[in-house]
């Protein structure tokens, strides 16, 4: 197969899986408008797990494997404390980035 | 008087400083095409059909560096599970509009999309007002999101290594993560599934890890939710 084909194959396959992914639930939500308190219990866990999930490996291990001594895990810490404190994106943006480029700059 | 913020102007309020912290990741996700050999067409297909960056870069990389089609494409659905969980969240809170309605929202869900929505809802949103937020978060998202992603097949990223933008992408997510966080059961949540995340990754499943991380906190903030409370809604 040509690369055009290859690329093309490999987009189309992979936007479809995806939406198939977005459209799971929500595709039968008219279904589930009123959930029962057993899955109320998980979905209401999906936030913090999955976002905690996105953040935390991160922060731990950057270059693909797990350190505590390298610069990301200060800054994400002290991002961290800004973002529970002021629960804003741009001040945690800025002294999270801030603190890291200092910190490289060591 | 004062009026009331339209839902959609509030979304997209809410969504501006994200927005601003998605740019270098667009950037990437178009450049990394074009580095590739595939093209403005490629890049552009990639952020339009797929519009995932995570799974878009890894697809590109695998692809490029002579992997199989199956290869590239399952990593890719791997790296995208995790949308059947954000999915999942949302449907109660949208299960009201129409199919064709909800599709829509289904193509334009993010990780971002999901997690400004549910921290809104979780303030009340009444019936009409909740996919209004919800475009009005998504739709500028998709459009920065493309724009950014032709400007970095163009121009490339023009971004000095010294900067770590990339770190941008994770404190969106903490400062999203934030108001989730209410209670022991969702601590323990977050807790376990970023833990249980870093553990999948080390143990060589880097594709599955946030995923199966996650997957891992919300069994476990679910039984301390119980545990804590067993006959309480």
């Amino acid at each position: 197969m040509t690369e055009t084909g290859r690329l093309w194959l490999t987009i189309v396959l992979a936007g479809a899986g995806t939406f198939v992914a977005r459209i799971s639930f929500l595709g039968v939500a008219h279904r589930i408008a009123d959930p029962p308190i057993a899955l109320q219990r998980i979905l209401r866990m999906i936030p913090p797990a999955a976002l905690a999930a996105l953040v935390l490996p991160a922060f731990v291990r950057p270059g693909g494997h797990f350190d505590l001594t390298q610069p990301r895990v200060v800054a994400g810490v002290i991002a961290t404390a800004v973002a529970f404190w002021t629960k804003n994106v741009l001040v945690t943006l800025a002294v999270g980035m801030a603190v890291l480029i200092v910190l490289d700059q060591l | 008087m004062t009026e009331a913020v339209r839902p959609e102007v509030q979304g997209a309020r809410d969504t501006l400083p994200i927005a601003i912290g998605i740019i270098p990741f667009g950037l990437v996700a178009g450049a990394a095409a074009v580095e590739a050999g595939y093209g403005l067409s490629g890049a552009v297909g990639f952020s339009v059909i797929v519009f995932a960056g995570a799974s878009q870069l890894a697809a590109i990389d695998l692809l490029s560096g002579g992997s199989a089609i199956a290869v590239a494409v399952l990593t890719a659905w791997l790296i995208n599970l995790r949308m059947v969980m954000y999915s999942a969240a949302l449907a109660p809170w949208l299960g009201h509009e129409s199919t064709r309605r909800r599709g829509a929202a289904a193509y334009v869900l993010t990780d971002q999309a999901f997690a400004l929505s549910i921290t809104h809802y979780d303030k009340g949103a009444p019936l009409e007002d909740r996919l209004r937020y919800y475009l009005g978060v998504a739709v500028p998202l998709w459009l920065n999101w493309q724009a950014t992603t032709i400007l970095g097949a163009l121009v490339g990223t023009k971004i000095p290594d010294e900067i770590p933008l990339d770190f941008a992408i994770p404190l969106c997510f903490l400062v999203l993560l934030v108001p989730t966080i209410k209670d022991r059961p969702t601590v323990v949540a977050a807790a376990v599934g970023g833990v249980g995340a870093v553990f999948v990754a080390e143990a060589g499943l880097a594709d599955a890890a946030i995923v199966l991380g996650a997957l891992a906190g919300i069994a476990a903030g679910a039984f301390a939710d119980w545990r804590l409370s067993p006959e309480d809604p």
